[in-house]
């Protein structure tokens, strides 16, 4: 019978399509809502991540997320040489200084001071360039977005300059380091210089980065290093989850986002849902004329859930292809670079359209089930 | 004993009533027999109760009281899910508004019982298909009921109610819907047809200008059955 379950679902097109493109919107909505949602608050762990070298965070005993700094003493940084377990730590900057071209078009930017031997916490991609011209003196590398923010139209070019608290500064490189959650450039440079762009102040050492000595677990160092000195120590991973958390808690991103997504899947709940049992009460003449004939209530069941599985997979397949085509669309554009179509979204929507099919399938079976056959006589 | 054995339908002081406060009493203890081969209608005016009878004789419905038994076997004690399997090996309907799927073509239509049955698709269509032909659909077999006029579409009905060579052929007002023409076709069909010596047909009618194919004739009143008589008038057609 499953080919009279099929036949009868697509043989009225426009309930069908009607019903497919229900499921397909509220699939592409959930979706696009839920990876923008997680890519965005995945931003405010972009310098972090950033980082490949180093595994460990160690800051003020304070500091909640990346963007609140209290700088540290400079012998804080030997004090971490010294627990067990590091193999090494370097300092690393991070202020928000103004940058200025000549044409007077300026930004706050993302300035990361990185160790001046080893340039430990530089991103690994540059689109023009080479970190070993940070050497130079007065030198920076400046991320895509970041360039095409200030000099907006302008091609991609080293040696032009910017002005940056009355230093002048030359772009020795084009980096292509992760989306912030502001949209500010991100300036890489070495760490001597970027204490000089900023301006000295009694300490500026804003973050101390380690490496575990091979062998030994990131989470053990991290107690150590806080047993040890008093200081804050997180892994890269913890780190990240910090700044995410502390933005959830802390502004109005999930409160809007849910509104969103709440309404999404309420909205794609009761059209998707009450179209199919719509369409099943319709064709109750047709499972009642079924019945008389001798199908059995198990037998219109199946036919029941292979009608809604069939417009769910199909439903959110669409939405699934749409929401795809929508990322690749804006994945190349520089404000929404790095927002991506997560898995785990479409998992997650993947179980809520299996929800509301389910939700769809019993109150039509149940339809189906109490229908008394004997109608089929009435006219 | 023969007598016996030739009766498909026995039904003894049969009662329905539907609602509790605000009871309708639709049969009022109906005694009524139909035996195979033999063409029997069931008249009488709306809402006398006709197809009410219909419904509990083919175990559409429970009766409130009383005996039915389809060729020996009381429908209304088998379980429900062996009623139905019981429904759809003896018994073929033919309902007023032809009740077709619309989605299916002619041929697929009349192979819904085979393929309930657990028949596979492509044999069941083929064996509605000769069975179109035999009804003088062969030219309609792959059109949809959208696309066929009312007899047409109620000879589609008769092949679904026959294809699976049921022991009881019901027709529910097979003719309410067609023009007289049409009508008197579609009944020379059923009795062409769902008439055999092995097989009852029951047809519900208050049409008065096809009563001349019956050969048995119930009329019912008010939830009863008020009189029987043998038609003297049958017409045999081939």
């Amino acid at each position: 019978m499953n080919f009279v379950a099929l036949r009868m679902l697509t043989g009225d097109r426009a309930k069908y399509l009607g019903l497919i493109f229900a499921i397909a919107f509220c699939t592409f909505l959930l979706e696009n809502q839920t990876s923008i949602f997680a890519s965005i608050l995945k931003r405010t762990g972009s310098q972090i991540l950033d980082v490949t070298d180093a595994n460990v965070w160690v800051m003020d005993g304070k500091t909640e997320y990346f963007e609140q700094t209290k700088a540290l003493k400079d012998t804080d940084l030997t004090r971490v040489r010294g627990v067990n377990g590091v193999e090494w730590a370097v300092k690393l900057f991070k202020g928000y200084p103004v940058a200025r071209t000549r044409a007077g078009k300026f930004a706050s930017c993302i300035l990361l001071g990185l160790d001046d031997a080893t340039l430990t916490g530089a991103p690994r991609k540059m689109l023009l360039g080479s970190w070993q011209r940070l050497n130079e003196p007065d030198s920076i590398v400046i991320d895509k977005a970041g360039y095409i923010l200030l000099f907006p139209g302008e091609p991609l070019e080293l040696d032009r300059e910017l002005e940056m608290n009355d230093h002048k500064v030359k772009i020795v490189g084009i980096s292509d380091a992760s989306a912030p959650f502001l949209s500010n450039p991100v300036i890489h440079t070495r760490y001597s210089e970027a204490v000089n762009f900023i301006g000295r102040e009694r300490t500026q050492l804003s973050y101390v980065l380690v490496r575990p000595q091979p062998g030994v677990n990131a989470e053990d160092v991290c107690r150590r290093i806080e047993a040890q000195t008093g200081l804050r120590a997180r892994t890269t991973d913890q780190f990240r989850w910090d700044c995410i958390l502390y933005y959830l808690k802390n502004t109005g991103i999930p409160v809007n986002f849910g509104i969103t997504i709440t309404i999404a899947l309420i909205v794609g709940t009761v059209v998707a849902g009450q179209t199919f049992y719509l369409f099943t009460l319709e064709n109750l003449k047709q499972f009642g004329t079924l019945k008389a004939i001798g199908v059995t209530n198990w037998r219109l069941t199946g036919m029941v859930l292979l009608q809604a599985f069939t417009v769910g997979v199909m439903g959110f397949g669409i939405g699934t292809g749409m929401a795809a085509a929508f990322f690749e669309m804006t994945l190349q554009k520089i404000a929404t670079r790095g927002i991506i179509l997560m898995w785990q979204s479409v998992a997650l929507t993947g179980g809520c359209i299996l929800f509301v099919v389910i939700i769809a399938s019993l109150l039509s079976i149940r339809r189906v089930i109490v229908l008394e056959a004997a109608t089929v006589f009435r006219g | 004993m023969q007598e016996n054995q030739s009766i498909a339908i026995s039904c003894r002081g049969v009662q329905k009533h539907f609602g509790d406060r605000t009871r309708v009493q639709a049969l009022r203890g109906v005694d009524f027999e139909a035996r195979l081969g033999e063409l029997t209608f069931i008249v009488g005016p709306s809402g006398c109760g006709k197809t009410t009878l219909l419904s509990v004789i083919t175990g559409l419905l429970d009766p409130s009281d009383g005996e039915v038994e389809l060729f020996g076997s009381s429908a209304d004690r088998l379980p429900a899910n062996q009623r139905i399997l019981f429904r759809r090996e003896n018994v073929g309907f033919v309902f007023q508004q032809f009740n077709l799927l619309p989605a299916l073509t002619a041929a697929e239509n009349a192979a819904v019982p085979l393929i309930a049955a657990g028949m596979k698709r492509t044999e069941a269509v083929e064996r509605a298909k000769a069975l179109l032909d035999q009804l003088g659909l062969n030219g309609r077999r792959d059109a949809l009921p959208a696309t066929l006029s009312g007899g047409e579409q109620q000879r589609v009905a008769i092949a679904r109610a026959l294809v699976h060579e049921p022991r009881l052929v019901v027709c529910d007002e097979p003719t309410a819907a067609l023009d007289h023409a049409t009508g008197e076709a579609v009944m020379k069909l059923v009795a062409a047809n769902a008439v055999h010596p092995d097989r009852a047909a029951v047809v519900v009618t208050h049409d008065s200008r096809v009563f001349h194919f019956a050969d048995i004739i119930a009329h019912m009143d008010d939830g009863r059955i008020v009189k029987t008589e043998r038609n003297s008038k049958r017409e045999i057609q081939s």
